[in-house]
């Protein structure tokens, strides 16, 4: 495959703290690569360092095989779109995405605009200002700003944050069809770990300005290679050295045998979800285990003793 | 309830009354009334007043006090700007650098405007020190022209346009600069297309807070321009000093005032356009 950006052992210290610290990847052709981490882990420090908004203090970053790491962000073939969107307040729909276009010649630009706006759903709103659109649509007109470039990257800061929880989920679906589309190399950072198992082809999680694991979504959601990982990309029940998703356990009456794992547990608490009944159970123990059933299948009542059991292929083990 | 209301409203409105209304409401009347034999004023009732500025001396001084008032406003912004932006990203700093700006309030204009006089004049600093290392033999008329009143009018004016200049630099998302950038704007594309624009509203304020002093100064092209360079804010003072006319004074003194109030009502206008 293809590289087109690519991060050699990039850190970024500052006199207070470590925001990035060695991370290296690189970013196949068209691929949609995910930065996953809680807020602070350096992702978005990660994401300015290759749109050259902070120069890194060690490291190198390549673009299409050069060096970009010294060049000024207008220098660079990537584009951003920013968290709170960054659009001009004091242009139109139409100036805002024909800003990045204004030097480069061509009567072209007026075709491309045109189909940039078709492209995120905008037509018909070129002469709006940012102030009279609703939050999704400036989204769509951050993203129609950067694409109507091609960058080589397209870096995406948290994009859907902004929105509301219901507008979220119908955007996402529309960006991985827009990434589609046009074929760019998107690099997407997150703290939604939904987001990013949803989204990408390949993900990062960081953590500590370190990056844990790279992956794609199943790799990492299935073998999570620390604690970190597996803890943060959904629930995990701690059995000793190894985890278990909720979704992975079962709860029987009687114990089991033919080589499932098993452990005897006290029933705590159900918890109605619509889809899955959540339970609340205690290992003899003492720890916590949280089991996620099927809303068709037997009910527990608190108190009741049963039996915990996986299947060992469903352990997470760490070195 | 509303009698409470009339009792709160009471000091404004007799400090509105006294001190503006009533005196206006005075030169109102004055400008329509005869000159005295010794001054003050006489009847008959008149439009002479008015009549009297279509002169073209008086047009004259009225232009130049239009012209002098848009290059000192068209400087200040030109200098001030560049300084707030300086201010705006000194970091800690700011405060420090605010205060050097609003240093000079604290000593009198009148003050500072006869310093500028012993730096300009012919055997000022400037000419002594420009005599003593050769540069010229003779003088150079640094003082007592229109050139000296911008100076002064400029240095008295500058930290009104860097006051709300740095205000709107202030507030500006730096954001909207990295994105600037990210779109490949270089950095004079960014200042002209962003924050140039963007700060429009402190230009604006800033244009207005010194162009309509500057438009009635008379203590600047007095001391500075000498009699030579004359204001309009110098013929109205003559009027109610040395000429002895307040009629034409308090005409003079209303057409500013209109022509200031028209001004400001179409800047208004233009600022309400750009708000959506």
């Amino acid at each position: 495959m293809e590289c087109v950006l690519e991060l050699r052992d990039v850190s970024k210290h500052y006199p207070s703290h470590h925001a990035v610290n060695g991370v290296s990847l690189s970013l196949a052709r068209g691929e949609f690569f995910s930065l996953l981490g809680p807020s602070g882990c350096g992702k978005t420090t990660t994401l300015r360092l290759v749109a050259g908004f902070e120069e890194p203090t060690h490291g190198e970053i390549r673009l299409n095989g050069s060096s970009i790491q010294h060049l000024k962000p207008y220098q660079r073939d990537v584009s951003t779109v920013f968290q709170n969107y960054a659009l001009f307040p004091h242009l139109s729909v139409r100036d805002n995405v024909e800003f990045g276009l204004r030097r480069r010649a061509g009567n072209h630009i007026d075709n491309r605009v045109r189909d940039v706006l078709d492209l995120v759903q905008l037509a018909g709103k070129e002469s709006r200002r940012p102030a009279q659109l609703s939050g999704g649509e400036r989204q769509r007109v951050a993203l129609a700003r950067s694409l109507v470039l091609e960058p080589e990257v397209l870096l995406l800061d948290e994009p859907l944050s902004a929105l509301d929880p219901n507008l979220r989920k119908q955007v996402r679906a529309e960006l991985k069809a827009i990434q589609r589309r046009v074929g760019i190399t998107f690099l997407f950072v997150t703290h939604d770990q939904e987001e990013a198992l949803s989204l990408s082809d390949r993900l990062g999680v960081m953590n500590k300005g370190r990056l844990e694991q790279l992956g794609t979504p199943e790799e990492i959601y299935l073998h999570p290679s620390t604690r970190f990982v597996a803890s943060f990309l959904g629930a995990v029940n701690w059995i000793g050295d190894v985890g278990v998703r909720p979704e992975a356990m079962r709860i029987e009456r009687a114990p089991s045998s033919n080589g499932h794992r098993s452990r005897p547990a006290t029933i705590v608490h159900s918890t109605f979800l619509g889809n899955c009944v959540h339970v609340d159970t205690r290992l003899s123990d003492g720890e916590p285990a949280v089991v996620e059933i099927s809303r068709l299948g037997e009910t527990f009542a608190p108190g009741e003793s049963v039996h915990l059991w996986w299947e060992p292929a469903d352990e997470l083990r760490f070195k | 309830m509303k009698r409470l209301r009339a009792w709160f409203l009471a000091p404004t409105w007799t400090t509105v009354i006294t001190l503006f209304l009533a005196p206006l409401a005075i030169i109102l009347g004055y400008s329509f009334l005869t000159r005295g034999v010794y001054g003050g004023i006489a009847s008959p009732w008149t439009l002479e007043s008015y009549q009297r500025l279509i002169d073209p001396i008086y047009l004259a001084i009225l232009w130049r006090s239009f012209w002098v008032a848009g290059a000192s406003t068209a400087l200040c912004l030109l200098l001030g700007f560049p300084l707030a932006l300086f201010i705006s990203r000194a970091g800690r700093l700011k405060n420090f650098y605010l205060g050097l700006v609003m240093l000079p309030f604290w000593t009198s204009f009148l003050v500072r405007t006869y310093a500028w006089m012993f730096l300009l004049r012919d055997t000022g600093l400037l000419n002594t020190i420009l005599q003593k290392l050769g540069f010229i033999t003779s003088p150079l008329p640094l003082l007592y022209n229109d050139g000296a009143v911008i100076l002064g009018l400029v240095y008295g004016y500058l930290p009104f346009t860097v006051l709300p200049l740095y205000a709107t630099l202030e507030r500006l998302d730096r954001t909207l600069l990295e994105a600037a950038a990210d779109l490949g704007a270089k950095p004079w594309a960014a200042l002209t297309r962003v924050t140039i624009p963007l700060s429009a509203p402190g230009i604006r304020a800033g244009a207005i807070l010194v162009f309509i002093p500057c438009l009635g100064a008379y203590l600047t092209p007095d001391l500075l321009g000498g009699g030579k360079s004359v204001m309009i804010g110098n013929l109205i003072q003559n009027q109610f000093t040395t000429a002895r006319d307040w009629p034409f004074g308090s005409a003079v003194s209303l057409v500013l005032m209109a022509i200031v109030m028209l001004l400001l009502f179409v800047i208004a206008r233009g600022e309400g356009e750009d708000l959506l």
